[in-house]
């Protein structure tokens, strides 16, 4: 095998497929990365830990088609560091020769006979903007669980009804949820999949930047148990969680007696300043009166802080006590100039939405519940 | 009750010994669990009764008549038993106790606030406050030792000093059914005759390099330079006891006896080597320490078990939660998943024991609540049987799997803290 390619391609592509190599690999050759050499001039990068698979094709000048296995970081550390020329990558023997300029590198192949074969490239079963999805995943994966307790909580819950798509997470404290359109090719399209919120996370930020991603599910995916993400050259399929989604529709409040609209930025810092007293697992209060939302946190010998923000509101005063993570993730998440707070009652969840404007309405395709903190009596 | 005995020494003058400024009392019932179940076999008294259980467990108590044979408390029963073979062996009656003991600290209140209890048969007092209510401190003494007589029919034993270490030491020696005063002014000869094991904080470890150094009385500590006694004895021991050896206590009677953790074990009657009868057992112990932690008005956040094989080698295992709790449903969930991560293979186990650590006041804890509980959950019913147990007695309501079939009073067990 032997091929030239762009310096800039190669670091690119060695490092968006690096992402996907296990940390701890279970096999040694899931350490390494496939380069597959092929005579019309392509050279496409693979890499696998039977969870997660990364695959991204890049334009080369290939003289001798072959396939060769090497030590993933390895090759991305190399490829970041190389002079910006052209790059020669060559099998000779058990080796492969890396030249960029005047440097040189030799590779040990690894066995790629022992590599696992890929899930099949998935065929698309929609797409859908890809801004929209970064931002809708990271509006969602905020709420999911980071523990191990129930690893079915790790995962974002995504359910497509026709061109509705719901993405959903909860660690049974907070619950995100955004609803978003996009384009199936068959409009009757029907799935609930479950997808680890990390990875989801990460692949789509690794892919969001370019216009579209194309999205496969169900038997399209290669598989009942995969779901497969494809934009431009880049190909990524994630193997999905499985179990029973515990029932969240009652979980949202069906009226509101108090509502509250403030500007998320101000919140945002007001509540940073005042959590630096809450010690942990302690909350802060928010004390709700007429025009206005007074934020404190710490009490008796410990210390304290106070602050009071600008809030219009609508209904009778309350008083909530929240995590104070929990509330900030949710107002990192909602993306717009001003937040709207709901409440029924001081121990009951309240909704967190955003809105444009702070007389305008509020915009409910992202919603985030979050439970109080309550004082034993 | 003190571990070793130690004679009383001779006082220096005929005098009646002079109480004034010796507020602080110290009061122990006498082998209290021997006496109280005695209450109930009057034709027992005056003959060897050990209060113990099982072949297993230990020797929670015995009578003085027992006591001389060399019967001592937290002995093997099977040693106990080898020792006075002629002793009655009664099983201890835990609810009896309870009683006894709380009416004995009511006696203890209406003297003063300021008690401090040590366990349930011990207590210190400072009756600085009631003495120009009461008389002095040697007849608020003579004032509870009659009353707890009359009362409950068992007798008690009294130290009067000016520091608790020296009231401990005093009751230890007015054993049984007395009462014995060290003056202020004799506190120096009084502490400084005894042997260094008399010091609190002494135990065999400590005795043992004491004796090495060539120290055995409480005089040669004292006048032992302290730099010598910090080399051979560590900073902290040795600076506490050479103020304890000149009669220096600075401690005051804690009205709050704030615990660091709270736990239960149990030793078996045989070993277990089934899983299932273990989650059983854990379930009673959890159950128990939770209620004790919702007793005691606090929660907390590290779950602790410990488990002790037959051969003796004993393991613990600790998990911290991400909330503070005192629902007994989820100390036994935690316990049972350390227990089973343990992944034993029908090993034979002779104790566990379940403990909260890191624990906090319940008004300290807040509680992050979880989306879609409902508003009665087992915190709830946790508090329901505590109201069930107050009214009934502890163990009225308990879990299904742990009644017993054709037996209805408590196993013996030991709860320690």
């Amino acid at each position: 095998m032997k091929f030239r390619v762009e310096r800039e391609v190669l670091a690119e592509a060695v490092t968006w497929v690096a992402r996907g190599l296990p940390a701890r690999p279970p096999v040694p050759v899931l350490a390494g990365i496939l380069l597959e050499a092929s005579d019309e001039g392509t050279v496409t990068l693979s890499a696998f830990d039977y969870e997660v698979s990364a695959r991204l094709t890049v334009p080369a000048e290939v003289s001798e088609s072959g396939t060769v296995l090497v030590l993933g970081r390895l090759l991305a550390d190399i490829s970041r560091n190389l002079p910006n020329k052209p790059v020669d990558v060559e099998v000779q023997g058990s080796k492969v020769q890396v030249t960029c300029g005047s440097s040189r590198f030799s590779l040990l192949q690894m066995p790629s006979d022992d590599y696992p074969t890929l899930p099949a490239s998935p065929e698309p079963s929609g797409s859908i903007d890809g801004h929209v999805f970064t931002q809708a995943v990271s509006q969602v994966s905020v709420a999911a669980d980071r523990g191990d307790t129930l690893p079915i909580l790790t995962g974002v819950r995504v359910e497509i009804e026709g061109d509705k798509m719901t993405l959903l997470a909860t660690d049974r404290y907070r619950l995100a949820m955004r609803e978003l359109t996009w384009n199936p090719t068959d409009s009757a399209a029907s799935h609930i999949v479950l997808v680890p919120a990390r990875t989801l996370a990460d692949t789509a930020r690794s892919l969001g930047a370019s216009g579209s991603i194309d999205v496969a599910l169900g038997s399209a995916a290669g598989g009942d148990g995969l779901v497969g993400f494809e934009a431009g050259s880049r190909r990524t399929t994630t193997r999905l969680l499985d179990g029973e989604y515990p029932k969240v529709s009652s979980i949202f409040p069906s009226s509101s007696e108090t509502e509250a609209v403030i500007n998320t930025a101000e919140l945002v810092e007001a509540v940073k300043r005042v959590a630096l007293v809450a010690e942990r697992n302690t909350p802060v209060r928010l004390r709700f009166t007429e025009g206005q939302v007074a934020i404190e946190a710490g009490t008796g010998e410990d210390a304290q802080a106070s602050e009071a923000v600008e809030a219009t509101l609508t209904g009778p005063d309350i008083e909530v006590a929240f995590n104070p993570g929990f509330l900030l993730d949710g107002l990192g998440a909602v993306g717009t100039d001003f937040s709207r707070l709901s409440f029924t009652q001081p121990s009951r969840p309240a909704v967190l939405s955003g809105q444009a404007e702070v007389d305008g309405e509020a915009d409910t395709s992202y919603r985030y519940v979050i439970m109080p903190v309550r004082f034993a009596s | 009750m003190s571990r070793r005995q130690f004679s009383l020494p001779e006082r220096s003058s005929s005098e009646p010994p002079d109480d004034t400024g010796c507020t602080i009392l110290h009061v122990d019932m006498d082998a209290f669990y021997a006496s109280a179940t005695l209450l109930s076999h009057p034709e027992l008294v005056g003959t060897p009764v050990i209060i113990g259980g099982g072949n297993r467990g230990v020797v929670l108590s015995a009578t003085y008549e027992a006591r001389r044979f060399g019967v001592a408390s937290a002995m093997p029963m099977t040693r106990a038993r080898r020792l006075c073979p002629q002793a009655t062996v009664l099983a201890p009656d835990h609810r009896l106790y309870a009683a006894i003991s709380a009416a004995v600290m009511e006696t203890f209140r209406a003297v003063t606030p300021d008690i401090e209890p040590l366990s349930l048969d011990e207590a210190f007092l400072d009756v600085s406050g009631a003495v120009r209510r009461l008389g002095s401190p040697a007849a608020i003494g003579a004032q509870i030792r009659d009353t707890v007589h009359d009362e409950q029919g068992i007798t008690c034993s009294v130290g009067v000093a000016s520091t608790k270490f020296v009231a401990k030491i005093a009751s230890g020696l007015a054993k049984p059914d007395g009462m014995v005063v060290v003056p202020r002014d004799e506190i120096i000869p009084f502490v400084q005759q005894l042997p260094v094991g008399a010091l609190w904080g002494v135990g065999e470890k400590t005795e043992e390099q004491l004796l090495r150094l060539g120290l055995r009385t409480v005089a040669d500590i004292a006048h032992t330079p302290l730099p010598t006694l910090v080399r051979g004895l560590g900073e902290a021991t040795g600076n506490h006891l050479h103020q304890l050896a000149w009669g220096r206590d600075p401690r005051s009677v804690q009205r709050e006896h704030r615990e660091k953790s709270i736990g239960a074990d149990e030793t078996f009657e045989y070993d277990i080597d089934d899983p299932r009868e273990i989650h059983r057992h854990l379930l009673k112990l959890s159950d128990r320490v939770a209620a004790r932690l919702r007793g005691a008005r606090m929660t907390g956040r590290t779950v602790s078990i410990k488990v002790r094989f037959s051969d003796f080698t004993t393991i613990t295992r600790a998990r911290t939660l991400r909330e503070p709790t005192d629902t007994s449903r989820e100390i036994y969930e935690t316990a049972t998943s350390l227990f089973d991560a343990l992944g034993l293979q029908r090993a034979r186990i002779r104790l566990v024991g379940v403990r909260l650590e890191k624990l906090v006041a319940v008004e300290a804890a807040p509680i992050q609540g979880m989306l879609g509980e409902a508003d009665n959950g087992w915190r709830e019913a946790d508090r329901a049987v505590d109201r069930a147990s107050a009214r009934f007695g502890a163990g009225s309501v308990r879990p299904a799997s742990l009644i017993d079939r054709g037996r209805s009073t408590a196993r013996d067990d030991r709860d320690l803290s």
